[in-house]
């Protein structure tokens, strides 16, 4: 079997042999459903467009709470030490975690999908085709958040500190956007481009375009670069 | 076969190993001795491929540590200190995911093969959390010895063990050391005594000794200590040397009433046993009892690492 598999295997089985992923599951869909059915009953709008608004809010606080433990429990533990010395590459490792994390959030979206169900029994007209875009674009920003969370865990041996890091980072990307009237003209476009939201709303409102899709793998890939170079240096001692 | 060349390792501007030079041949159980702080597991990183080496270098099997890494990796069987475990994975699970990421083929029999060996039988579906030290430390040995590896790295296996725990952990030792190179380091004497056959001594990140049990013991002290319990007058005692060449006595303590308890020193390596038996029959006193004590590891170890520390 494939090694980053196997390790994605443990670390998925890790996740639901404690009570933190359930939590943090549950808590999610707890949330999302009360988004998804407040517009439903208060303003009789059955669509997943105020779900789909809301769950990259739920993200900046949900992803780096399944991320913080991914390494530096393993390096407050000394378990890294027995993975490292291993015959397993620190890529494989990295990546191995990333999809566990990924699964997870995929498990979370697999669940909203019963919202989608709950309106297409109310007999509203579904456009299947921006429903997909949505949640890839969903899907796209998990695995960003995810290397980010990673890239955190990855530099401490403390999951409060990898947690608060990885929010901050997290919400950089966030609310870039609300400051792009502060900054200099000639900067704006750099500063749009940095902003999360300006790509994800591109996919959201059903537009693939290939740059958004670049933009997303590029960072995910740049920040499981850094995690990969932050546990190869293992100086820390 | 290892083997350390100039091995150097750095942590910003404390220097941890210090140009260090070695060789472990195939078969060979080392024992890697020196106080806390030496730079035993410093070296045992650098060997295990865990830490990047400052410079030096480090051949395992003839292949260089610097392009080698995962292939050096599957040769070796570590056991890290402190034994880091996942410890809310059960036994089995633990070995089984060692298992894929070693690839091993059967390692459903491999891991019977394993349990059984190192007596793990009745915690086998067990968490590792609900165990005792002296098992986690078994799981600890299984998980590295699974892949049957040729060589074996175990730093400090029997720390925190109880007596009972640590003379069981020392058997399992000796009989894996019946076909693998070993490498164990511990700061122990009694322990790489009972089952090593070459010692390395390592102080403040420099090798001070180097050599078989024997060799240390007979290199550091040609001197043997022989211990005299007599009856006899004490002023008649401290006599002994004018009548005896070549010996000191070092100490004379009392006993009782009239007997007491004399330590001496040979200045040179004859035997003067049976001179001084002879001497005390001449004089009808009444030995009680005579043995020769060799100077032990510790006496060498304290010799080598507390001068070290002074130099």
């Amino acid at each position: 079997m494939n090694l980053t598999l196997t390790l994605t295997k443990k670390e998925i089985r890790s996740y639901f042999n404690a009570p933190a992923a359930y939590i943090v599951l549950v808590i999610f869909l707890l949330l999302s459903g009360w988004f998804f059915a407040s517009p439903l009953f208060i303003n009789n709008q059955a669509n997943l467009r105020s779900l789909f608004g809301i769950i990259p809010l739920l993200y900046l606080f949900f992803i780096p709470a399944i991320t913080m433990g991914l390494i530096s429990r393993e390096k407050n533990s000394g378990t890294i030490e027995l993975l490292a010395t291993l015959p397993i590459k620190d890529e494989q490792i990295i990546m191995g975690k990333f999809w566990a994390s990924l699964l997870l959030i995929g498990i979370g979206l697999l669940f909203t999908l019963i919202h989608l169900i709950t309106i297409v029994i109310l007999g509203t007209n579904v456009d299947y085709g921006s429903l997909f875009c949505g949640y890839l674009g969903l899907l796209l920003l998990g695995a960003v958040y995810s290397s980010i969370g990673i890239f955190a865990s990855s530099i401490s041996s403390n999951q409060i500190v990898s947690l608060i890091i990885s929010f901050f980072i997290i919400l950089f990307f966030f609310v870039i956007k609300y400051f792009l009237i502060f900054v200099p003209d000639f900067l704006v476009g750099l500063f749009q481009y940095i902003s999360i939201d300006y790509h994800l709303s591109n996919i959201t409102r059903g537009v693939i375009d290939t740059r958004n899709i670049i933009y997303f793998i590029s960072l995910t890939l740049l920040f499981l670069k850094l995690a990969q170079t932050a546990l190869e240096n293992r100086n820390w001692k | 076969m290892i083997s350390l060349k100039n091995l150097t390792k750095d942590y910003g501007s404390l220097r941890a190993v210090d140009h260090i030079n070695f060789e472990i041949n195939d078969g060979e159980i080392l024992g890697f001795l020196g106080p806390n702080g030496a730079g035993k597991t410093t070296t045992l990183k650098m060997i295990t491929c865990f830490l990047p080496i400052t410079s030096g270098e480090i051949e395992v099997e003839n292949m260089n540590i610097k392009n080698n890494q995962l292939e050096i990796k599957k040769l070796i069987g570590y056991l890290p200190e402190n034994n880091p475990l996942y410890v809310d994975m059960t036994v089995y699970d633990y070995l089984k995911f060692i298992a894929d990421i070693r690839i091993i083929p059967n390692f459903k029999s491999r891991i019977k093969e394993v349990v059984e060996r190192c007596g793990l039988n009745g915690v086998v579906h067990k968490p590792i959390n609900t165990l005792s030290k002296g098992y986690k430390q078994r799981v600890g040995i299984a998980q590295a010895i699974l892949h049957n590896p040729k060589i074996l790295i175990l730093d400090e296996p029997t720390s925190g063990l109880d007596p009972n725990q640590i003379v069981e952990i020392r058997e399992l030792i000796k009989e894996l050391g019946k076909e693998k190179t070993l490498l164990i380091s511990s700061h122990i004497l009694q322990e790489v005594q009972a089952v090593c056959n070459r010692i390395v001594i390592i102080n403040k990140g420099k090798i001070v000794a180097d050599g078989s049990t024997e060799e240390l013991q007979s290199n550091f002290q040609n001197k043997t200590k022989l211990i005299l319990g007599l009856m006899a007058p004490e002023a008649e005692i401290q006599e002994i040397p004018k009548t005896i060449d070549e010996i000191n006595i070092l100490s004379i303590s009392k006993q009782d009433e009239n007997s007491f308890i004399v330590e001496l020193e040979f200045e040179s390596a004859t035997d003067k046993r049976a001179e001084i038996f002879n001497f005390v029959k001449s004089q009808n006193w009444t030995l009680l009892e005579m043995y020769r004590e060799n100077i032990s590891l510790e006496a060498v170890f304290r010799n080598l690492t507390i001068e070290g520390g002074e130099k």
